[in-house]
């Protein structure tokens, strides 16, 4: 039972991790990792609302028609997504104005209707939970570890941190999108030859 | 569950409903740190962008070009001798990339630019967004600058500004701010050149913060 529950959480690290095994959520992924700092907070406010969105949808999930379940998941996941919003902009201002946009693109992020759709609405409240804080987390290291990584080539730095590591200023393209597509195929080359079994 | 439309409708109401209510909860509690977050954000612009200063004149709003939909805001500093050493101007461009720049732009007693703050923007992260880095080249080449003498447009406009690398677009907005906060400097200047400096401006910090606030409350309502 308890394995089974590790199993639940862990599974979103590696074997069913959303970037760089089920590829979904591809836009923000692409968009918000030109640096780590930026890679990390759209993951954990994403994070946020998949564990929320989780919980809610488990809880209500024998009142709700099959007929409109996708409506009224959409529903509770952009309250979660308002509500980080508004806390965001009061709260952490600086932030909110780096993601921009794509804290209210969370809404339709595929892999919280996915494990809304897929998870939340045909398990219990704890595993719910554990799934979206497993699948989060795996989301959110990716996030960062893209970031980085661009971080590094555009502009010889991680997480601010400056250290000579290409001559020059880095390569501007990987500051862009090109450079997103480019570095996360590298990395899902890397993931699925030494990670995947 | 099966579907039928009276448990349908009940089941998306209730839904819809109960969310509506919760998002305005939250929405009311974090309304007013929202608005101090964004009243702080233009008062420490402002303290940081002029020259040292003991009080600021209130807010002067004024159309800079005949084809702008929005007003800028003028703020005259003064020291403790009442005389006039510079002003602040809440400016913005629209030609960003990623849509409006909005600056606070210093101004010195020779109307030389003192220093430029962005209050927001929403330009690429790592490249446009580099008009936010305050120690770069882009940001220093203004300071200090007479926009009299150093024309206002990027260089390959035929101006004197050095654009950022890969980022003409924010660079060239950015400038647009500049000179639409110069040009109403000018304006504001050449309409009233007797007040300037007067005892006419008699508004403390304190009052001048509230003002602020006013301002925002007012923009809040628009």
């Amino acid at each position: 039972m308890i394995m089974n529950k590790i199993q639940i959480f862990s599974k979103g690290l590696i074997k069913e991790n959303p970037t760089f095994v089920l590829l979904l959520g591809m836009c923000p992924t692409l968009g918000t990792t030109s640096t780590a700092i930026n890679g990390m907070s759209m993951g954990a406010a994403t994070m946020f609302v998949l564990v929320m969105s989780n919980i809610a949808i488990s809880l209500i999930k024998n009142i709700i028609p099959d007929k409109v379940r996708i409506p009224a998941f959409i529903v509770v996941i952009a309250s979660f997504v308002t509500v980080v919003q508004l806390c965001m902009q009061a709260y952490v201002p600086a932030l909110y104005e780096t993601l921009g946009v794509f804290i209210p693109l969370i809404v339709v992020n595929c892999i919280i209707l996915g494990r809304a759709e897929a998870f939340a609405s045909k398990n219990g409240i704890f595993a719910s939970a554990l799934d979206g804080l497993g699948i989060g987390l795996g989301f959110t290291l990716s996030l960062t570890l893209i970031g980085a990584v661009r971080e590094l080539l555009s502009s010889n730095s991680i997480f601010d941190y400056t250290f000579e590591f290409l001559p020059g200023n880095g390569v501007l393209l990987f500051a862009l999108a090109p450079g997103a597509f480019i570095v996360l195929s590298y990395l899902l080359v890397l993931f699925n030859k030494y990670l995947k079994k | 569950m099966k579907s039928s439309l009276k448990n349908m409708v009940v089941v998306l109401a209730t839904i819809t409903t109960v969310t509506s209510f919760a998002v305005g909860y939250v929405y009311k509690i974090t309304k007013e740190p929202i608005r101090k977050s964004k009243v702080q954000k233009t008062k420490s612009a402002l303290e940081e962008v002029l020259p040292s200063f003991e009080t600021l004149s209130e807010p002067q709003k004024l159309m800079v070009y005949d084809t702008d939909a929005e007003n800028i805001i003028i703020y005259k500093a003064t020291d403790a001798n009442d005389a006039y050493v510079g002003c602040a101007v809440e400016s913005y461009s629209n030609n960003g990339y990623g849509g409006t720049i909005r600056l606070v732009v210093g101004f010195d007693v020779n109307n030389s630019i003192n220093k430029i703050a962005v209050v927001g923007h929403s330009e690429t992260p790592g490249l446009g967004a580099k008009i936010t880095e305050t120690e770069s080249p882009f940001i220093v080449q203004f300071q200090g600058k007479n926009p009299n003498e150093f024309k206002l447009s990027v260089k390959p406009d035929g101006g004197d500004v050095d654009a950022i690398t890969a980022s003409t677009i924010s660079s060239r907005a950015y400038t647009d701010a500049v000179k639409r906060a110069f040009e109403g400097v000018k304006k504001s200047l050449g309409e009233e050149v007797d007040a300037v400096g007067s005892a006419t401006s008699q508004y403390t910090k304190a009052e001048a913060t509230q003002d602020a606030d006013n301002n925002q409350k007012t923009d809040d309502n628009e």
